[in-house]
């Protein structure tokens, strides 16, 4: 029997599996306030996945304000926090959306499906902002490399963020791929999506209009990810039996394809009102949150709804995460207009109900009343929870163990340093990334300047004027760790200067906080310190945050993963073929050090995988720095003073130069400047750092450029082809290294792994 | 000079193949998996990509495609026709090349700058290269192991209708390094790398792509 208005109004007293659905007893009180009755069992289900963690932010909000509260004043925002994602303004006319999100959970319980449905997710956000969907990124957060249960997570969701992406013809222009022990139990996925629109094409989600129609097109619904709620739906299904459905979604790219040309053709013949797409909680999302931001009422008949699966509940209907579905707001004299679209595309198109101004969301099925709420209560005015936090008992501890000499042996002889430049070229953390890169299309769309292995992805946005975006996304979680509010500055200061060193200008940023249990206050500590951190230094280097994703709950245990604030930075290229690429290509070019290098071995690579620890403070960061070298980066890139430019991050110079070297084929001479201990030349990780190429006749422009502004500058040695044994990297009086040598090793660990 | 670019469901390099036929200087014109008027196009380009989601089998069902039956017939009457990747898939399945292309020996997908060596430069595609030339382009598939019947191979080679081989390692297990094959009248083209990536040093490997959208060109131009 249908569980509907009228039943809860007369059975006040029936027991609601409340507990099972994830809601604590002062939340079910709440909703039974709202409502003045006893939810009905679909209204128990739509506000149990509106009000976990993962759709209300109810234990992040408070702190999320920071980012509109701190927010830089800037001309470049047209859209801000709350909807599906930020819109920017990168001049011509053109505006660009973009966000990260986690699918780090689905991706650990079935890893092909789980990063797949990750992609696609992301994808559909950018597409409901109006935007074309040009490009995505993965950051990737994986256990060990010879942890068994890596060969079974990481093949898979590369091979799912892969099929997805290439089946939709998006190129994937970059992303990290980590290890770190604390990821073993509980990998990350996150996923990046760019889009481009024109500035009035800009769509919103508010269902207004009195008598516009309301319309779910695209996949038909099954059972897939409703989770949870099918422990409702088998309680009050009990005679047709239990049901078990499938908690992992599972993705379908080429209907996502057409829903993509589709939708991009109602937007071209402005067929369309509003517009949201499908995500978690499904329509209870989409209904409540459309009618929330709009006129306030809507009227749905679930009936409606076609399904892939006729024994469906009403319940697990409206819970459903089938993917590849969309929900429209369509004016009654284009509805025809509409179809016509869907039908060209092969798209199922269902007009499920209309607008109202009642201020209530009505949801009937086979005539009953099942839903009746305002709601507001459902999608906006979810619980708050100002969670305990307290700093870590321990981390003063860690703070403490700072990695001097005397506690972390240094390499000092030249055949010391020499292996140990063999040892972390080859360290999972550094080594070649091709074996998960050279499974992504990155060519797809034809305006694809630079991708990974680059220091940032680059796409042209148009053919003519040459204008394009530039794009980051980075996080060293091990200075997280160490201390959360300096390690969000630091994933933000890296990611900026990553999207400078391209020479493009930072304008906005996105953000994924990967975190541990909120309920747990020391996790909470560290989520409240990174987005104060990342806060203030967003406000510092001027860049907004337009939108992003909190994933709480990401343990094994009591054990959380490291803290893992995943920043990434939107720059834009007035012109995309003065972008600055990462090889060393010209024999005779000079290379300069940017930057101050100081003895900051702290969370380094280094320590990590030669030492496997972790303690100390991490580098200093100083955002006035990283703004002052931007500007060289963006001002040299400009005026064709660079032929290549590289940010030195993880494992320091040596690594940097490294890179550069074999990206471009060719060797260099370094010497050591005098003062400085050659370890901590090579091997330190101190910020605000790049290596460039300069042309000799460009260099006197150069160090006049970095002399005005007073930044730190070196000449630190020469390119170089390499004589008869070929090109090499040639640390001046210390070692030499054949290229041949270092890409041997280097590209080997991958592929030996998963072999 | 107009060249077709044909969009069926789920096809992904459909532009990047209008842009490589403009960047040669012809006109592109878009052509609609569902009808079967091929607009009064000199050739025909099929592009890469997952033609309906690839399901059942690559190129399996768009072989089907209304405008299918205008190509095939437009093939046999000697309008020039490249197809790139999903497009070479189609052509086999199609009949109009013999053999067919299966997973990749790795058995992921492969995304890279591939040297190939060009065999046959007499094609209506490859006539603006020299036979033995070695060119880099765009490889990027799953399912691009070329494989046919021992005898079917031989008389390929026989004939000379290898256009292109893998150079180097072999990328995906395709039989004999191939790349890319021909008709008998050198007029149907397939091959599985993407020439349209390697059309500008901005955004490909190089130009060296650019070569097989001038030879259509120039071999309208003289038949």
């Amino acid at each position: 029997m249908t569980d509907s208005v009228r039943t809860a109004e007369q059975t006040p007293d029936v027991e609601q599996p409340w507990a099972e659905l994830g809601l604590k007893a002062d939340e079910y009180d709440k909703i039974r306030e709202h409502l003045r009755r006893r939810p009905t069992s679909c209204e128990l289900a739509m506000y149990s996945v509106m009000w976990s963690e993962h759709c209300s932010y109810k234990s992040s909000k408070v702190h999320l304000r920071q980012f509109g509260d701190k927010a830089p004043r800037t001309d470049a925002l047209l859209v801000g926090i709350g909807e599906n994602a930020g819109v920017v303004d990168v001049g011509d006319g053109y505006a660009v959306t973009f966000k990260v999100e986690s699918h780090n959970h689905p991706s650990y319980v079935e890893p092909h499906q789980g990063a797949a449905t990750g992609v696609g997710g992301i994808v559909r956000d950018i597409l409901a902002m109006g935007a074309r969907p040009i490009g995505v990124m993965d950051p990737l957060r994986f256990g060990p490399l010879d942890a068994p249960d890596t060969r079974r997570v990481m093949p898979g969701v590369v091979a799912g963020v892969g099929t997805y992406g290439n089946c939709l013809g998006l190129p994937n222009i970059g992303g990290e791929v980590v290890f770190d022990p604390s990821y073993a139990g509980n990998p990350l996925v996150n996923a990046l999506c760019v889009g481009v629109m024109r500035h009035d094409h800009i769509q919103s989600s508010g269902a207004t209009g009195v008598g516009n129609l309301v319309v779910l097109y695209g996949a038909k619904t099954g059972g897939d990810g409703i989770g949870g709620v099918s422990v409702l739906a088998s309680e009050t299904f009990t005679d047709s039996g239990p049901t078990k459905r499938p908690s992992v979604q599972v993705g379908d790219p080429f209907m996502e394809k057409l829903l993509i040309e589709c939708t991009l053709e109602l937007f071209r013949d402005d067929l369309v009102v509003a517009i949201q797409d499908l995500g978690g909680a499904g329509l209870s999302c989409a209904t409540s949150e459309m009618a929330s931001a709009g006129t306030g009422g809507m009227r749905v008949e679930l009936d409606r709804v076609p399904l892939r699966d006729s024994t469906l509940a009403p319940e697990e209907i409206l819970m459903s995460e089938s993917q590849e579905r969309m929900m429209a707001i369509v004016e009654p004299a284009k509805i025809e207009a509409f179809m016509a679209v869907c039908e060209r595309w092969d798209v199922l198109a269902t007009v499920l109900g209309e607008v109202t101004d009642t201020g209530r969301l009505v949801i009937t099925w086979r005539g009953e009343t099942v839903v009746d709420v305002p709601p507001r209560t459902v999608a906006h005015e979810g619980p708050v929870y100002e969670r305990p936090y307290t700093r870590p008992s321990w981390q003063d501890d860690l703070q403490a163990d700072v990695p001097t000499p005397e506690r972390l042996p240094r390499p000092g002889s030249p055949e010391e340093l020499r292996d140990t430049v063999l040892r972390m070229v080859a360290a999972p953390n550094l080594a070649d990334k091709a074996w998960a890169t050279e499974q992504y299309d990155r060519f797809v769309l034809g305006n694809t300047v630079l991708a990974q292995p680059e220091d940032s992805g680059v796409l042209r946005i148009d053919e003519e004027s040459g204008l394009g975006v530039a794009l980051s996304t980075d996080c060293n979680a091990r200075f997280a760790k160490l201390d959360p509010y300096e390690g969000a500055r630091l994933a933000l200061a890296e990611s900026y200067r990553n999207v400078a060193t391209v020479g493009a200008r930072p304008l906005a940023v996105t953000n994924c906080l990967n975190f541990g249990s909120p309920e747990d206050p020391e996790v909470m500590w560290q989520f409240a310190e990174a987005t104060r951190g990342l806060a203030d230094a967003c406000l510092e280097l001027g860049v907004p945050v337009t939108g992003g994703n909190v994933s709480f709950y990401n343990q094994t245990g009591d054990t959380a993963i490291l803290p893992t604030p995943v920043v990434g930075v939107l720059g834009v290229l007035d012109d995309v073929t003065r972008r600055t690429p990462q090889a060393f290509t010209e024999p005779g070019q000079v290379i300069y050090l940017l930057g101050e290098t100081r003895d900051e071995l702290a969370g380094s690579e280094w320590a990590h995988e030669v030492h496997s620890h972790l303690g100390g403070r991490p580098p200093r960061c100083d955002l006035a720095a990283e703004r002052a070298l931007g500007e060289i980066l963006i001002n040299a890139s400009r005026d064709g003073l660079l032929d290549a430019a590289h940010d030195v991050s993880d494992g320091g110079l040596a690594q940097a130069l490294v890179e550069s070297c074999l990206r471009g084929g060719t060797g260099a001479r370094i010497w050591v400047p005098d003062g400085i201990d050659p370890f901590v030349f090579l091997f330190s990780e101190s910020q605000a750092r790049a290596i460039v190429a300069v042309p000799r006749t460009e260099e006197v422009r150069l160090t006049d450029m970095c002399t005005a502004r007073r930044y730190p500058h070196q000449r630190i040695g020469v390119l170089d082809s390499g004589g008869a044994e070929g090109p090499a990297l040639d640390v001046q009086g210390l070692f030499s290294l054949s290229l041949s040598e270092l890409r041997a090793r280097r590209e080997a660990t991958l592929p030996a792994a998963m072999a | 000079m107009r060249v077709g670019v044909v969009t069926f469901p789920g096809s992904l390099d459909d532009q990047d193949a209008a842009r490589a036929v403009r960047y040669a200087g012809a006109e592109a014109v878009s052509l609609w998996h569902g009808e079967d008027d091929l607009a009064g196009v000199d050739a025909v380009v099929l592009p890469g990509g997952f033609s309906y989601g690839d399901y059942l089998r690559c190129g399996a069902i768009a072989r089907f495609a209304p405008v299918m039956r205008s190509v095939v017939k437009a093939a046999r009457d000697g309008m020039p026709v490249l197809g790139i990747c999903n497009g070479f898939q189609i052509l086999c399945e199609a009949h109009l090349l013999p053999g067919a292309l299966i997973r990749n020996d790795v058995r992921t997908f492969v995304c890279r700058d591939q040297a190939l060596r060009v065999e046959n430069a007499d094609t209506a595609w490859t006539s603006g290269f020299e036979a033995g030339q070695q060119i880099v382009v765009p490889l990027k598939s799953g399912e691009g192991g070329y494989v046919a019947p021992e005898a079917t191979l031989d008389a390929l080679e026989a004939d000379g209708r290898v256009v292109a081989r893998y150079a180097g390692s072999n990328p995906n297990g395709s039989m004999r390094d191939i790349a890319g094959i021909t008709s008998e009248n050198g007029r149907v083209v397939g091959l599985m790398p993407h020439p349209e990536h390697a059309i500008d040093a901005l955004t490909g490997p190089g130009t060296d792509g650019l070569g097989f959208f001038t030879s259509v060109l120039a071999s309208v131009v003289s038949a």
